[in-house]
């Protein structure tokens, strides 16, 4: 059986409570002096790495737990967070502020990484709720060859090196069976995401954190979508409030709902 | 204009000549030869042998780009959804692969599959719906034709320029590609699916790299429900926090559902709470409707919620907070108790 070794990227990202602004010049959305967080499918990614270790839920043990992030000098807020809540160390891809990489990029650089740090298992949010792409664990998935198995909502482990996913499909759920090494991505329904406590979050501080840039890893930061322009969506207006059902009925008709 | 002498040179020479003399045309001058230069592939879902109508968007949105446009299905038996699919109204020629390992549509041995066939027939674009099939599936063959793919695009622009929804759609970013092949997965709601009948493309079949993949189809546990279907339904009734139980939500919101023929949906914390089925969920990490008509019941309208369905054509609203975000969004809303309303509002649509 062979050890885990479970590579997590995290992601910093605008805190899923505010409501994003679009900046003046319309390039993007206003992010200076907005609270951050790390992606809430991320936590979900570091709080099942840290339960199959404490759970001793796989056959041959977790060796290592790395978290990872590519941003700037406060993604390693994030990494700091993630070993907080049980991730051994953390790899900082230091990208400058503005420079965000893209989804095939970051598969690029990651795939680096699992190639260097001899991960056999790799945990992904299904999506970062500031783009929205749902690309990059499948794109690492092919990068490398392995087996994928995205928007898990139950991951068990089996004899001979074997993980059984449940998957969050249209419709229900579906289950695949693979072996090491591995892709998953995180859906909702796969835990609860510890909060970290404060002797883990300055445990967390003495934990090894590694900086590297992109030419470390042999990726450059070669962009292949332009944005154009950012925009507001068009305001919905509100079309004000009603009595009673009869009302309700009555303006639905008008309409033209029901 | 890349070529400005070309082109006026082009546009006085077609000028003095009857129309359908096209020897003039270069792909540089004429907008209707640079579209012949474009191919789209609409990667269709079929499931059990029947095709998968809701899939047909992708055809909707070749349709938009210009171009010829294929159609692709793969699994056991596939003949009968290949003619199905080559009656699809503007499809050239169906590709079609007749083996049972593709079946259940898994991406290991689905996306070499898609991308021996991309490079054979040097496809431009590459179209799939931004359902768990497609977003499973075309990041991995965009990873292996090195492209950076668009994902669930809401309008198509021009061959290059499409515009997204990003952060739960509270911002909208229109984005040109510079990739030579396209990889695009479509928002099912922006996009109505092509008519299934009145084309006659040809079938033809498809190459088959047959890859060996260390990755096993287990099994699967699908809602069965004889409403229609949450993404494509006119009508979807919604439900939230508000409902209290998976007992009340079930009394309260499918008799509503049933009053209207509707489809059931929910928010994420009656998702989350157990009050509903996780396919059922509405919102930035589930599904997006864009419905004729979403009642949200008992649901606060937080952003990632709205994200989900702020699309829809009429939103109503039953809450007993006057000042939740939902009556900001909806046009009609109704303050008080759901336990109350509902039930009431399901006596009055069955009867009228």
């Amino acid at each position: 059986m062979s050890a885990l070794r479970i590579l997590v990227p995290v992601k910093r990202v605008i805190d899923y409570a505010v409501k994003p602004r679009v900046n003046k010049a319309q390039t993007g959305v206003e992010t200076a002096g907005v609270k951050h967080s790390m992606n809430p499918f991320d936590e979900l990614s570091v709080e099942e790495s840290v339960r199959i270790r404490e759970k001793k839920r796989a056959p041959g043990g977790v060796e290592d737990i790395c978290v990872i992030s590519a941003g700037p000098t406060k993604a390693a807020d994030v990494l700091r967070t993630a070993m907080a809540m049980g991730a051994d160390r953390g790899i900082h891809v230091d990208v400058k502020e503005g420079e965000d990489l893209e989804p095939l990029s970051v598969a690029k650089l990651l795939k680096a990484t699992v190639d260097k740090e001899k991960s056999n298992l790799v945990i992904l949010g299904k999506q970062s709720i500031d783009d929205d792409a749902a690309q990059t664990g499948q794109m690492l998935a092919g990068l490398l060859g392995w087996p994928q198995a995205t928007q898990a909502s139950q991951v068990t482990f089996g004899e001979g090196d074997t993980i059984e996913v449940t998957k969050e499909v249209d419709g229900g759920v579906e289950t695949v069976k693979a072996k090491l090494p591995m892709i998953i991505t995180t859906d909702l329904r796969l835990n609860e995401p510890r909060y970290a406590s404060l002797p883990n979050i300055m445990k967390a501080k003495k934990k090894p954190l590694v900086k590297l840039s992109l030419s470390d890893l042999g990726v450059a930061n070669e962009r292949r979508l332009k944005v154009l322009k950012v925009t507001e969506p068009p305001p919905r207006q509100g079309g004000g409030k009603v009595e009673d059902v009869d009302g309700l009925i009555s303006k639905l008709k008008e309409l033209g709902a029901i | 204009m890349l070529f400005p002498t070309a082109r006026r040179t082009a546009l006085r020479g077609v000028g003095a000549l009857p129309r359908s003399t096209s020897v003039f045309s270069s792909p540089f001058n004429n907008p209707s030869a640079l579209r012949r230069l474009l191919s789209s592939l609409a990667v269709l879902e079929q499931r059990e042998g029947k095709l998968n109508h809701g899939s047909l968007s992708a055809i909707t949105a070749a349709k938009k780009l210009g171009g010829s446009i294929h159609g692709f299905v793969a699994g056991s038996n596939i003949k009968p959804v290949a003619e199905e699919a080559a009656k699809v109204e503007g499809v050239e020629k169906i590709i079609a692969v007749d083996n049972a390992a593709y079946d259940k549509g898994l991406p290991e041995n689905y996306a070499p599959l898609l991308v021996e066939n991309i490079k054979k027939n040097g496809y431009t674009h590459i179209i799939a719906g931004h359902t768990a099939f497609g977003k499973s599936l075309l990041p991995r063959v965009a990873a292996l034709l090195d492209s950076q793919q668009i994902s669930d695009i809401t309008v198509i622009e021009n061959e290059n320029t499409f515009v997204r929804p990003i952060y739960a759609g509270n911002a909208i970013a229109t984005v040109e590609s510079s990739d030579p092949i396209k990889v695009i997965t479509i928002r099912g709601t922006a996009f109505p699916a092509a008519e299934a009948q009145g084309g006659s493309a040809a079938v033809e079949e498809g190459v088959d790299p047959n890859v060996q993949i260390s990755v096993e189809w287990v099994s699967e546990d699908l809602a069965k429900s004889d409403r229609p279907d949450l993404a494509t339904a006119g009508k979807v009734v919604s439900g939230g926090r508000g409902l209290k139980s998976k007992e009340e939500f079930d009394k309260v919101m499918l008799p509503l559902a049933d009053s209207l023929g509707a489809a059931v949906g929910a928010s994420r914390a009656a998702v989350d709470s157990g009050y509903a089925d996780n396919s059922l969920q509405v919102g930035q990490t589930g599904k997006v409707v864009a419905p004729q008509l979403y009642m949200a019941v008992g649901i606060s309208g937080a952003i990632q919620h709205l994200a989900g369905m702020k699309d829809s054509k009429v939103i109503a609203a039953i809450n007993k907070d006057a000042e939740a975000p939902i009556f900001q969004v909806a046009d009609v809303g109704l303050v008080g108790d759901l336990f109350d309303k509902v039930p009431e509002l399901t006596e009055k649509l069955k009867s009228s």
